[in-house]
């Protein structure tokens, strides 16, 4: 039965109309009383009927009709002699799958052939109608029959035959629950004469058969094919041609052994030679799979790991009196962090020796910045600190009314700074002269972002702003709840994380949403940017990677716990801290995990990164440095 | 309701007739209409003041077929203030395909659907509140209204299908839903063409696996096969992106009328020879005509502040 759903630009036919099908209690050559239409298709139809010439039994057989679209007389001649051989081979296969051809013949444009009444249901069917997948021993029944009976059509001699159209539509199901191939594809001899722009995609033909290669590789690719529809119900008709890597099947059907999925995975490989050589290997291989799975059930499937997680070992480490809740920053040979302990610390970057440590009098849980000598970073005691990078002298403060949890900006010879008390402060940088700040209604814990003369931040009730230099707003944008997610531009285009579980992207001039998407739980985490990719974190345990312009998911590694600390990208990796305690090293196309590495905490900061070290302070109280 | 859009329809064909070149308000206000063989790279780019998108389209039936499918849409407008000067384009173009009518409802019922919705959600919120954005995303709007087009047309034309590439121009960024083998093209000042969407035929499909090469995909006989068309089965997946403006150059929209049969270098000549959209045009569409005119053309020029 031909199912092509192909929608096609007809040249004014002048012959009778060729969607026209044979009528219930038409006689077609004197012979086949019609009885109903079994299926139709761009082709023609398939109807079942009553041959005649048994008068005293009811013959059951199915008519397939094939409508000639050539419209030069040579082209339609060609066609009707290619069909009569391929009818004619046909006629002489005998196998239990194959029904048995008893007739042939052409009328006008059409072609006909008179083949048995298959009295069951197509395997497309059977898909359609059941709303639970198929059990991984029906399938493999099933298909260890399909191997039989390709290897039977491969090895014909004198010549093989090669299948050609393998797919659900075309495999019957009979009373005895055994599988009947029911199309040779030999409508497509009918195929030429066409144009104009079409519908239509085989969904189960491999890549090479569209260069006119016909071979036992193109039919075990889709025998897999079919395979893969049957388990995962995803029809590749509606996918994009050749995608079945994008769509695992234990993804959509977790009850298949990885096992099974394997020996499918083999059959549809792009490269004819990277699958089975022949059906009669991979029905041994869905054998052996079987025979596997029977014996180990829960084998597991193997990790992508590829360094052990104890094999790193930290460059060193440095011990402050609390936990480390925030980034550290490494300058001009300096890490400087700051601790639940009150302390900012200046540590050597390359051995962790203690250098020197400000005592302020409230936590510290944002990152410092550095400019001109001088460490600028924000206390829970309300003040904004300014210290020299060497010794680590006092040179000026700056009182806010709130904790500050926001981490300083520095540009064009400013701080920009939140605060609880709800205000964004704007100083000058060398003296500490406050130049304004603008009131925004609720704390401000994300990290002023500082762009084309505009100021970008969110608070905590929700708010996004943009303001000019001069401190007024040039536009807002209100989220549902908290952004504490720190904003970052790229080609004109701000992107932040909401507790309101969704990252946004808005023009950066009107604050218009480009787009929006969805995490499964609230966001806090800062995005980073990096070859058209966003990388960000969620407290629903995933870090993500979002295709920037299409807001399409690349990819999201599961960690154990909340994600709120932030991602870098770095040397071809993405770098990310878990509430689990680990740092994640993670290939940045793909997620893969490079290796990871177990603090003795949680880790909600950023790690900081410089030449071949990697810096990241946990809950545990320490800061690792690690080889990137 | 097939009915209704038929009447439609017939009206938006004999208008493309009648007045084969219908002067879209823009251009003749256009500083750089009047000189027509001259470089338009330049010359539309960072002298006008507010900037604006410069925009104009040409269709042709073809030589080969007798009736149009294709449909376009286009909207230039520029609202300017004391702060903001903010451009709003809309530029669709449709390729029908199906038996009977129902191509050209197909077509018609995208770019009207797509269209009303983005005025609708978009636009008329712009006018309405200054300063603050609408609650839905650009991307949002334009890829629920691309579905709602496909039910539309699942229900109103059975059978038909259609591609659809819209361009929405908003402010500094560019976002472009697609769906099927129609093409939304940059230009550079410099003349290279950049195609900004992904043809869903499986011939484009197998130059991306490498399987076909780009010049084995011309000549393939199936290069006219799409495997995602608006109306053609669920579930549609459009691929909506968003793109920095580029500064200068021009955006092109067109059928695959006018890529499959006239020759690059004279789409990218016409684009950045003749300064008149409008001509510019009209010459790509004569030169599809000049190479066979396989199919319907449909080609919409916007040159980018």
């Amino acid at each position: 039965m031909d199912t092509y759903r192909i929608t096609q630009n007809l040249d004014p036919e002048p012959n009778r109309d060729l969607t026209q099908q044979l009528q219930a209690g038409e006689t077609l050559a004197g012979r086949y009383l019609i009885d109903s239409v079994i299926g139709v298709g761009g082709m023609g139809a398939v109807y079942r009927a009553r041959d005649l010439h048994f008068p005293n039994v009811v013959k059951l057989v199915a008519v397939k009709e094939m409508v000639n679209l050539a419209p030069d007389p040579m082209a339609r001649a060609t066609i009707i002699r290619n069909f009569e051989r391929e009818a004619n081979i046909l006629a002489t296969l005998d196998h239990r799958a194959i029904p048995r051809i008893y007739d042939y013949f052409t009328i006008n444009e059409r072609s006909y052939l008179v083949l048995e009444y298959v009295n069951g249901k197509d395997l497309e069917a059977i898909i359609n109608e059941r709303q639970e997948p198929l059990s991984e021993l029906q399938v493999v029944t099933w298909a260890i029959e399909l191997c039989d009976v390709l290897h039977f059509l491969h090895t014909l001699k004198p010549e093989p035959i090669v299948f050609r159209d393998m797919k659900p539509s075309n495999v019957m199901v009979n009373q005895q629950d055994h599988i009947v191939l029911v199309d040779f594809g030999i409508a497509k001899t009918f195929q030429t004469g066409q144009r104009g722009t079409m519908i239509g995609t085989e969904g189960y033909s491999p890549p090479e058969q569209y260069r006119g290669e016909a071979t036992p590789q193109a039919d075990i690719y889709a025998l897999g094919a079919t395979l893969h529809h049957l388990m995962t119900r995803r029809d590749p008709r509606l996918e994009a041609p050749f995608s079945f890597a994008e769509r695992p099947i234990r993804k959509y059907n977790p009850n298949i052994s990885p096992e099974l999925e394997a020996v499918i995975f083999k059959a549809l490989q792009y490269n004819p030679e990277d699958r089975f050589r022949t059906a009669e290997e991979m029905k041994k291989a869905l054998l052996a799979a079987a025979k596997k799975t029977g014996l180990l059930p829960h084998v597991p499937f193997p990790t992508a790991s590829t360094v052990e997680e104890n094999q790193i070992r930290p460059v060193w480490t440095f011990e402050c009196e609390d936990e480390i809740r925030g980034t550290p920053l490494f300058h001009d040979g300096i890490v400087y962090t700051g601790s639940y302990d009150n302390n900012l610390y200046a540590l050597s970057a390359a051995d962790g020796e203690f250098q020197w440590k400000y005592p302020t009098e409230g936590g510290i849980v944002s990152r410092p910045a550095a400019f001109e000598g001088h460490v600028y970073f924000g206390s829970e005691d309300t003040r904004l600190y300014v210290i020299t990078a060497r010794g680590g002298r006092i040179n000026w403060t700056h009182y806010t009314r709130g904790p500050v949890r926001s981490s300083p900006t520095i540009a064009e010879g400013h701080v920009f700074i939140g605060s609880d008390d709800g205000y964004l402060h704007a100083l000058n940088a060398a003296t500490g002269r406050l130049v304004w700040s603008t009131d925004a209604g609720s704390a401000i814990r994300s990290t002023p972002l500082v762009f084309h003369e505009n100021v970008y931040f969110g608070t905590q009730s929700g708010e996004f702003y943009c303001l000019n230099f001069n401190g007024s707003i040039r536009w807002r944008f209100s989220a549902k709840r908290a952004i504490t997610s720190s904003p970052v531009i790229s080609q004109g285009i701000v992107y932040f994380g909401s507790v309101d579980s969704t990252l946004y992207a808005l023009d950066c001039k009107s604050g218009w949403v480009i787009w929006r998407y969805r995490f499964e739980k609230p966001s806090i985490s800062t995005p980073c940017i990096h070859d058209n990719l966003l990388f960000t974190g969620a407290t629903d345990g995933n870090i993500y990677c979002i295709d920037a312009s299409t807001a399409k998911e690349v990819w999201r590694f599961t960690t154990e716990h909340q994600v709120t600390g932030s991602p870098i990208f770095y040397n071809d990796s993405v770098y990310c801290g878990s509430v689990d305690g680990h740092l994640y090293c993670l290939d940045y196309r793909t997620g893969r995990l490079r290796w990871k590495f177990m603090t003795g905490g949680p880790i909600t900061g950023t790690p900081a990164v410089n030449g071949d070290k990697i810096y990241i302070g946990s809950l545990d109280h320490k800061l690792y440095a690690l080889t990137a | 309701m097939s009915g209704f859009w038929q009447k439609i329809f017939e009206r938006f064909k004999r208008q493309s007739r009648d007045a084969p070149t219908p002067p879209p308000s823009t251009e003749s206000e256009a500083p750089v209409a009047a000189e027509s063989e001259t470089p338009a790279a330049g010359a539309g780019s960072g002298e006008v003041d507010p900037p604006q998108l410069l925009a104009a389209c040409a269709q042709s039936v073809g030589l080969l077929r007798d009736h149009n499918e294709d449909s376009m849409f286009m909207l230039s407008t520029t609202i300017t203030g004391s702060d903001e000067q903010l451009p709003f384009g809309l530029y669709i173009v449709a390729d029908g395909m199906g038996g009977h009518s129902n191509g050209e409802v197909a077509s018609s019922i995208a770019v009207r659907t797509v269209a009303h919705r983005v005025i609708e959600r978009l636009y008329t919120p712009l006018l309405k509140s200054p300063g603050s954005s609408p609650e839905v995303s650009i991307q949002e709007v334009m890829q629920e209204s691309t579905l709602e087009a496909h039910e539309i047309i699942t229900r109103e034309a059975p059978g038909g299908g259609t591609t659809l590439t819209a361009a929405l121009i908003l402010g500094s960024q560019m976002t472009i839903t697609h769906v099927g083998d129609s093409r939304a093209c940059y230009i550079s000042p410099q003349g290279e063409l950049k195609v900004l969407t992904r043809d869903h035929s499986l011939v484009q499909r197998l130059v991306e696996l490498k399987q076909l090469s780009p010049e084995e995909a011309a000549i393939h006989p199936q290069r006219n096969v799409l495997y995602r068309a608006l109306g053609q089965g669920e579930p549609l997946e459009p691929d909506t992106q968003t793109f920095p403006l580029p500064e200068g150059g021009s955006l092109l929209i067109c059928s695959d009328g006018l890529w499959g049969a006239a020759p690059e270098n004279e789409i990218t000549q016409s684009a950045l020879h003749i300064s008149s959209p409008l001509e510019a045009c009209q010459r790509m569409v004569d030169s599809a005509n000049q190479a066979g005119g396989p199919d319907n053309i449909s080609v919409i020029l916007v040159r980018l502040p």
